[in-house]
């Protein structure tokens, strides 16, 4: 059965120097929910830093690559056209008026593939629940969610802890 | 980590406000009732929409014929209406984008609304290119698809084609960064709301966002990553449309100082359409503690900039026309100035060169009626410049036979004035069901920037020594209460047993 803690505080400074604290003592906190991003949170409670850009450039190079191979068998391969005398020929000859487009299809490629996978990864879809433990979350009140197994300490030292860390509320699940 | 602001910056949030004021502030509008003055609006706005589609509906029925196009002039308000909208919609992107990457912090409490303007920009925008193809229903051979016609693939090297593709990453690139910030404001909003069904709108809309530490970080890499992209998106995309013209061989437009020339117009009238979305809104919904005087005064010193360099670059027109000793350039721009059109070119010069101007003086740019006023005169004046340059320069070009008048007819007008239509009908729609701030960014400047830091919510303020989070901002109320803590204390010995 897990046992989880909800620790609410009214102010993510304290939160997080409250969350220092604890994490020297041993407690390992699961999540933190709040209505901005609080800084300096992710090395404390250990959340690795995220490998979405990684992605996205691997998105726009494919982007790249399918906007110069595409070009390449439009223009050149398949239906050369004799446009004012312009060279037709030759790829190379052409670079220059296929950057606009290949520049505009790797932002596509890259901006839209980072974000079905930054919605796949957060599995933020339409249609499905949120999980934050209280809808103040989203307003002005921060939570810390600890598993009570987790901890180094029973549940009351747990609780003592989180009180003189400047929790103001204490709930459980 | 505190940030240390310099003491002599303004706050950029004022009063006392605390997390909870801002979301309050926000979502009044979406939770409260419109006034009868939205509603007024909005029919006006309503009745030009309708006004303007029934027009776009002619126009594709009857044939461009209904406008005042001719052989000579090819392109006239359609296009010239396009580059304008266009042109204000980049303001939007460089808002979020490139003063995110510059860590200007008063762009939080204007980047949702100016991306939204951008968004409706730009739908009002692609109109053109679609109704004045003709027959807007093959408007699918732009796309490279495998066809009949023994697979006939669209010009690549086209700058008219470079615009399909440009305009069409710019509007989904622009859609989805703006939804992406949008998320967790929707979850805000989708947690305040009690009736069920704003609460299930809300919840679909808000993705079942929950805040939680994982999902911050991605959400701060991706806004991160999305503005390095959006930047060169914004120089890329008006580049693009002005190749359209810069690389055809008409004297006037064949000139390599369009695409910067452009660009710097293009934030020019931007952000003179921010301002007077700006200025009417935080007003009517009560905002001016966010979007604060300092705000106005930092969009006009852009304005200035950007209206200097469009100075400059007309400046540098007339100096190349001359030194190039090309006749045909030359000529292009004596008619521009003395010409049939020299109203229009007066009308151009004094709205873009001579009003940014005023912005030089603090109190000008400080006051807020001269700045409405303003904003119109360069948004009038930008259209002027487009109009300008399209159809001065194509009515007489190279051979003197074909030199002619433009009229436009009241399609052409009717056309135009529905765009405007259309758009204030969608913003303000807008400004009733979305959150018109990014409530999630102004809260995290709040400690840095707001007049007296963070204010705390007295019922839950337990064991703090001040009323106040000082910021290194203002004057935070000195903390003299200590007599009053021990008594807090024992409450909250109490409270605290109760639970």
């Amino acid at each position: 059965m897990s046992n989880k803690i909800y620790a609410m505080y009214d102010d993510d400074a304290t939160l997080l120097h409250g969350a220092e604290s604890l994490v020297e003592k041993g407690v390992k906190i699961k999540d933190v929910f709040s209505p901005f991003p609080i800084h300096g949170i992710d090395p404390v409670i250990g959340i690795r830093k995220t490998r979405l850009a990684v992605c996205a450039f691997i998105y726009g190079l494919s982007g790249m690559l399918l906007a110069l191979v595409g070009m390449y068998y439009f223009m050149i391969q398949d239906w050369p056209m004799n446009i004012g005398g312009k060279p037709n020929y030759y790829f190379y000859q052409n670079i220059p008026a296929f950057i606009p487009i290949t520049f505009e299809i790797t932002v596509l490629c890259t901006a839209h593939g980072m974000a079905i996978t930054y919605f796949l990864r957060n599995k933020t879809l339409p249609g499905l629940t949120a999980k934050n433990p209280d809808p103040r979350t989203t307003d002005d009140k921060f939570v810390m969610e600890i598993e009570a197994a987790d901890a180094e300490m029973n549940e009351d030292a747990l609780i003592e802890a989180l009180m003189s860390t400047g929790a103001i509320e204490i709930n459980k699940a | 980590m505190h940030v240390v602001e310099a003491e002599i910056r303004e706050p950029l949030i004022l009063g006392e406000k605390s997390y909870n004021d801002i979301t309050e502030d926000v979502c009044a509008p979406i939770e409260g009732k419109a006034n009868s003055l939205w509603y007024f609006v909005f029919g006006l706005a309503g009745l030009l929409a309708l006004w303007g589609i029934g027009n776009i509906l002619y126009t594709i029925g009857v044939g461009i014929g209904v406008w005042g196009l001719n052989k000579t002039v090819g392109w006239a308000w359609d296009i010239t209406n396009f580059v304008w909208w266009v042109g204000i919609g980049h303001a939007g992107t460089l808002i979020s984008a490139v003063l995110l990457l510059f860590r200007q912090r008063w762009r939080m409490a204007i980047n949702r609304s100016a991306e939204a303007m951008t968004i409706f920009a730009v739908m009002m925008a692609a109109l053109f290119p679609g109704i004045h193809m003709g027959r807007i229903w093959q408007a699918y051979w732009v796309l490279p698809l495998p066809n009949q016609f023994g697979s006939l693939w669209p010009n690549f090297n086209s700058p008219l084609l470079w615009d399909v593709f440009a305009i069409s990453t710019y509007f989904s690139v622009s859609l989805v960064f703006w939804y992406i910030g949008l998320v967790p404001d929707f979850a805000s909003v989708r947690d305040r709301m009690i009736k069920p069904l704003p609460k299930k709108i809300y919840s679909i809309l808000a993705f079942g966002w929950s805040g939680n530490a994982k999902h911050w970080n991605r959400f701060e890499e991706v806004s991160l990553v999305l503005a390095g992209l959006a930047t060169p998106l914004v120089f890329s995309v008006h580049s693009i449309v002005s190749m359209d013209f810069a690389t055809s061989v008409i004297p006037g437009w064949h000139t390599t100082i369009f695409p910067p020339y452009f660009v710097a117009g293009a934030v020019f009238s931007g952000f003179a359409m921010v301002l007077t979305l700006m200025l009417i809104m935080r007003k009517v919904l009560k905002l001016e503690d966010y979007i604060t005087l300092k705000h106005i005064e930092y969009m006009n010193i852009i304005i200035m900039l950007t209206g200097s360099m469009v100075g400059v670059a007309y400046l540098t027109e007339l100096f190349v026309a001359w030194y190039s000793g090309v006749e045909y350039e030359g000529y292009a721009f004596m008619n521009r100035a003395t010409g049939p059109y020299w109203w229009a070119y007066a009308a151009m010069m004094t709205c873009n060169v001579i009003s940014p101007q005023l912005m030089w003086f603090k109190k000008i740019r400080r006051n807020l009626v001269i700045t409405f006023i303003l904003s119109i005169i360069v948004n009038i004046g930008m259209w002027f410049e487009r109009f300008v340059i399209i159809v001065t320069s194509i009515h007489r070009d190279y051979i003197t036979s074909s030199w002619t008048q433009f009229h436009p007819t009241y399609v052409d007008m009717g056309v135009f004035l529905g765009t405007i239509g259309l758009f204030f009908v969608l913003f303000l729609l807008y400004s009733r069901v979305f959150p018109v701030l990014a409530l999630n960014e102004v809260k995290t400047i709040l400690r840095a920037t707001g007049e007296f830091g963070v204010k705390k919510a007295k019922s839950t303020v337990f064991n703090v020594e001040n009323e106040f989070t000082p910021s290194e901002v203002g004057n935070a109320p000195a903390s003299d209460d200590s007599s009053e803590e021990s008594s807090d204390d024992a409450e909250n010995e109490e409270n605290k047993e109760q639970e």
